[in-house]
């Protein structure tokens, strides 16, 4: 294919394309970084009545020797990992899969076969990592309700709105799946005959529609709240109480 | 009257170059309007697509400024006072001559897609809920900008593999088709190929009807075909239910 | 002479928009090898430009309608011109033909009971038109496409027929070129259907694309065939006027149909002269003629048309039922019209009149050719119906396509004499050997002006008696043209066919509206403004090739049966 000097250049494009690709893998870079450091690290992680999102539920088991965080996080991270979102992001970002619209891709010619092999065709299985992550966020919404009880009866802090604000949005974007919306409507071809079905598609389709948005404030805010416990635990702030 | 320089590609499958033309813009010009002027008063020779000069008919693809448009909706003032303006003929199909390009093989891969095929006893009862879906993919008018921008089609050029974006949504409007009886799941994985598909979602980036090809289209397809494929408990499911 | 492909079929059809699609699929589904050529790719064609929707009295939304309504209706928007036995034919197998592209794959808006849904035009009595959002035309075209390519029909694209050849007095072929390459083609046929579409590039403003130069038109007066009122032809009341670039570009009337409302600049509802029935949803040629005359009398919008608001029915309604629009005026306008009024100006549109045919089967004149959609003439008499389009051309490409393969059937092919082939190939190939000659796109625009200024929405003997005056000159002019480059992918010399196909049509025109001596329909003369019922309203317009030079005649109407007739008697 011979269209001109086009084929030669990496692109064309004459505006800023990599400042989107670059920005995203900055942002995943640093929260897989903060992630993997306290998700070893192994303390501070509870301080009542707030316990960390990358501890919940509370393991405390005796024949695990590593951190329990390893036992929980293997199903939001492959929730992440698996998103139809996140997938854009990160083989643009990282793999240069293409690193942005009409931009050469990394790769041989015609080797290429993205999720039709190993090991990308695991993709396929982002619903059981859904199911899941759905079970982890049941015990966020329990840690949530914690937050409001303190040693001297209930009340509210500034952990408890960020612990709740916290579920509220993992809530938002695991139910504004791809996957999601698929299950509960998405896989019919009649909507009319299931009017319930097509209503709740229906919702969902319109949180769907920005996907993307829950997918990074849910993620920053999840390390935030990782961080908001930690610093109160190891004495580097005090958790304000409000009510 | 302002005047804009226009870098243009001309040559044919041996190669070519980009020429310069200084065309002067009238209020509300197009690239088109603009190519239209070096034919009329320097080159009669130029080779360009066009039908109807209003962004519905989609013959006149290129690409301006190394991206994917229509040059009959891209407006001149959209460019800085002095900035010169590359148009390109669309890289992901040989070039024929100038901006003309060989587009035949997505005729060929549109043939290869089964029919419509309703039942025999159809009653042509569909509800407005029902269609929506499908009107969404057919409002494509054909202009391949999806399937040049595809990475897999342009730049590894698995064209013996993967359909393209054009082809993912008119699949998944006739498989979403409220009285359609085939299951094209098959077809979409073994012919069309939709585990190609990175969904990086440029082909929805580009499409001038705004078609949500990935997430109303591929990622759909994509869920469908895990359905069948690669989620046993809705095999577990089916097999219950005696379907 | 230089080597050519030849491709030999029982049946060819030229032009694949709607009616050549659908011809080609009755053709083949007849039994008959058949082959579509067209000038783009499949799926170009300008019935993707059709919006409002396709009319059919399918009674779905007012049960009251059916198809004496529908035949009325046509007759009387036609100023009973009409070829009465299309109109009823047309009425009559439309509902069939619609609910047929169902069974294609086709998605249609649904009414609350699940049905095709329809919306009022102008016109129409009932709410008659099919549609989708503002994209019918589109919705056809790929489900005809669709089903075309499942059908067994050779499809051969970008390639241009420049000559019908004969054997004595029928059709037996048909010489173009390649576009992509410029090699030349034969194409062996016992029948040829034509489904050229019409004529709009031969002026300045129209909602035509590049393709609408009336090649069908041409190539059937050049064998030969009548052409039937070509005086007629309709100037869609509202085309965009604001920025240049897009003046002419059609704005739907499924924005009137939605209920969109015309003012001039005093803020005044014009249309409450013209016609206070029917206001904004009158025939196509009276809300022409209105916005002419407000912007003529000084009541022009800044830009010189009238104001088309529709933002009352509120931002989610105009968005969901006309999305093109939207879409349309925000990005070459920058005009938001679910906030306020688009600026509109009569735009050239459609051509009623055309290759003279025969109902049952569109056969034209001429034996082994047919015609079909808006290269065909009579179905619409001196004015079109918004919606009657995209009917007519399921109906009648059905029919032409059936009547093509019952005449090719049995018959052997002809041959084709060598030297004619060489002839015509040293006249097309002419433009690259002349040292000195004109630049075809000068001639055309000189063209489009002539068109726009004598043969437009008003016309009188003396500017038409220029027109014609002006079109000698330039076919003077067009006999030696020159170009540059190569034979591939040439525009400059595909423009050089196309141009003479223009002039043919322009002259037609010019002498048929020179000599109607009254006003009707989509015709208006200034300085006959009246109808005359008693002589003119009983005589078609007939143009033919004689001695080389177009020869004018007219011909009485076709008489209409008494059970028929009774039907607008009644009214009365």
């Amino acid at each position: 294919m011979a269209n001109g000097t086009a084929s030669k250049a990496l692109t064309m494009r004459k505006d800023m394309w990599w400042v989107e690709p670059l920005i995203t893998g900055v942002v995943l870079g640093a929260f897989g970084i903060y992630s993997t450091w306290r998700a070893l690290s192994n303390q501070f992680y509870y301080t009542e009545p707030y316990l960390s999102p990358f501890y919940s539920p509370l393991l405390l088991l005796d024949w695990w020797p590593l951190s329990p965080a390893i036992l929980i996080l293997w199903a939001p991270l492959g929730f992440r990992a698996t998103c139809y979102y996140y997938r854009k992001a990160y083989y643009r970002a990282y793999f240069f899969s293409p690193p942005g619209c009409a931009v050469k891709p990394v790769g041989k010619r015609g080797s290429y076969t993205g999720e039709s092999s190993f090991p990308f065709i695991l993709q396929n299985i982002h619903r059981f990592f859904l199911y899941a992550s759905i079970v982890i966020l049941l015990f966020l919404w329990i840690d949530s309700y914690e937050a409001f009880f303190f040693h001297d009866g209930m009340g509210v802090g500034v952990g408890t709105i960020v612990l709740t604000a916290n579920a509220f949005l993992l809530t938002m974007y695991s139910f504004s799946c791809h996957s999601f919306r698929h299950l509960m409507g998405g896989n019919l071809d009649v909507f009319s005959k299931c009017p319930t079905r097509f209503r709740l598609w229906g919702a969902i389709s319109v949180q769907n529609e920005v996907h993307m948005k829950w997918a990074w404030t849910s993620l920053v805010f999840v390390a935030l709240t990782d961080l908001y416990v930690f610093l109160v635990a190891n004495g580097t702030i005090t958790d304000l109480r409000l009510i | 009257m302002s005047v804009a320089k226009l870098r243009v590609f001309r040559g044919d499958s041996q190669g070519g170059e980009e020429k310069e033309y200084e065309v002067p813009v009238d209020e509300g010009m197009v690239v088109l309007d603009a190519l239209f002027y070096i034919q009329a008063n320097y080159d009669g020779d130029l080779a360009i697509r066009w039908n109807c000069k209003a962004a519905k008919c989609g013959s006149c693809s290129t690409e301006i400024n190394g991206k994917p448009r229509l040059a009959c909706k891209t407006r001149m003032d959209s460019f800085e006072e002095g900035e010169t303006v590359t148009v390109y003929p669309i890289k992901a199909f040989p070039v024929i001559k100038d901006l003309v390009t060989d587009v035949s093989w997505n005729y060929e891969v549109s043939k290869k897609i089964p029919p419509f095929t309703p039942a025999e006893d159809t009653e042509w009862i569909m509800y407005q809920e029902d269609v929506e879906r499908g009107q969404e993919f057919r409002k494509c008018i054909e202009c391949f900008m999806c399937q040049n921008v595809c990475h897999i089609l342009r730049d590894h050029n698995r064209k013996d593999a993967f359909a393209g974006p054009r082809f993912m949504i008119k699949i998944a409007e006739r498989e979403m088709h409220p009285l359609d009886v085939l299951d094209r799941r098959e077809f979409a994985r073994e012919e069309a190929g939709v585990g190609f598909c990175n969904i990086t979602k440029c082909c929805t980036e580009v499409c001038p009807e705004d078609i949500h090809i990935t997430d109303n289209g591929i990622i759909p397809l994509k869920e469908r075909v895990v359905d069948k494929y690669y989620d046993p408990l809705s095999w577990l499911l089916r097999k219950i239910k005696g379907k | 002479m230089e080597k050519y492909e030849t491709h030999t079929h029982d049946v060819i059809v030229i032009g694949a928009g709607g009616a050549g699609l659908r011809a080609a699929i009755e053709s083949s589904a007849q039994g008959a090898s058949t082959a579509l050529i067209c000038k783009s790719l499949l799926g170009k064609a300008h019935t993707v430009m059709a919006e409002g929707g396709v009319a059919a009295a399918l009674a779905n939304v007012d049960t009251k309608d059916n198809w004496e309504t529908h035949f009325k209706d046509t007759m009387k928007g036609g100023k009973m011109l009409n070829n009465w036995q299309m109109a009823l034919y047309h009425a009559k197998e439309a509902p069939e033909r619609v609910r047929e592209l169902e069974y294609w794959g086709a998605l249609f808006d649904r009414t609350k009971e699940g049905r095709i849904n329809q919306r009022a035009f102008g016109g129409h009595t009932w709410k008659r038109l099919a549609h989708v959002g503002d994209r019918t035309g589109l919705e056809m075209i790929r489900t005809l496409q669709e089903k075309g390519i499942h059908s067994g029909i050779d499809v051969y694209m970008e390639c241009t027929i420049t000559h019908l050849i004969k054997d004595g007095d029928r059709v037996v072929g048909a010489f173009g070129y390649w576009r992509e390459s410029g090699k030349f083609v034969l194409f062996r046929a016992n029948a040829i259907v034509l489904a050229t579409g019409g004529v709009g590039k031969a002026y300045k403003y129209t909602s035509n694309s590049w393709e609408y130069t009336g090649d069908g038109h041409a190539m059937a007066y050049e064998a030969g065939a009548e052409l039937i009122d070509m005086e007629f032809i309709q100037f869609h009341p509202t085309g965009m006027v604001w920025p240049p670039s897009v003046r002419g570009i059609l704005v739907t009337e499924a924005v009137r149909g939605e209920g969109g409302i015309l003012t001039n600049s005093e803020g005044e509802r014009f249309m409450e002269r013209y016609d206070p029935e029917r206001m904004e949803l009158s025939t196509r040629d009276v809300v022409a003629r209105s916005i002419y005359t407000e912007v003529e009398q000084g009541r022009g919008s800044p830009h010189g048309g009238a104001f088309l608001d529709v933002s009352h029915r509120g931002a989610d309604y105009v968005r969901r039922k006309l999305p093109s629009m939207y879409h349309q005026f925000m990005e070459f306008a920058d005009i938001d019209i679910t906030k306020g009024p688009m600026e509109v100006f009569p735009t050239t549109h459609y051509v009623m009149g055309g290759v003279k045919v025969e109902g049952d089967t569109c056969s034209s004149t001429v034996p082994g050719l047919f015609a079909a959609g808006e290269v065909a003439g009579g179905m619409h008499g001196a004015n079109r119906l918004g919606g009657n389009s995209l009917s007519d051309l399921l109906v009648f490409g059905k029919r032409a396509g059936e009547g093509a393969a019952a005449y090719a059937s049995g018959k052997s092919h002809a041959s084709v004499s060598a030297e004619l082939i060489e002839g015509y190939a040293n006249e097309l190939r002419e433009p690259f050997n002349n040292t000195q000659g004109e630049n075809p796109y000068t001639i055309h625009q000189d063209l489009q002006d002539v068109m726009q200024l004598y043969i437009g929405v008003f016309r009188t003997e003396e500017n038409i008696q220029k027109g014609i005056d002006e079109i000698e000159k330039l076919k003077e002019r067009a006999r030696t043209l020159k170009i540059e480059g190569s034979v591939m992918f040439n525009p400059g010399w595909h423009l050089c066919r196309d141009l003479k196909s223009m002039l043919i049509v322009s002259e037609a025109l010019a002498r048929c509206a020179l000599a109607r001596k009254e006003s009707r329909g989509a015709h208006s003369r200034v300085d006959f403004p009246e109808s005359d019922d008693g002589t003119w309203g009983k005589l078609n317009s007939i143009v033919a090739i004689k001695d080389g030079a177009m020869d004018f005649a007219t011909r009485p109407i076709m008489e209409m049966p008494e059970e028929f007739s009774r039907m607008f008697t009644e009214d009365k």
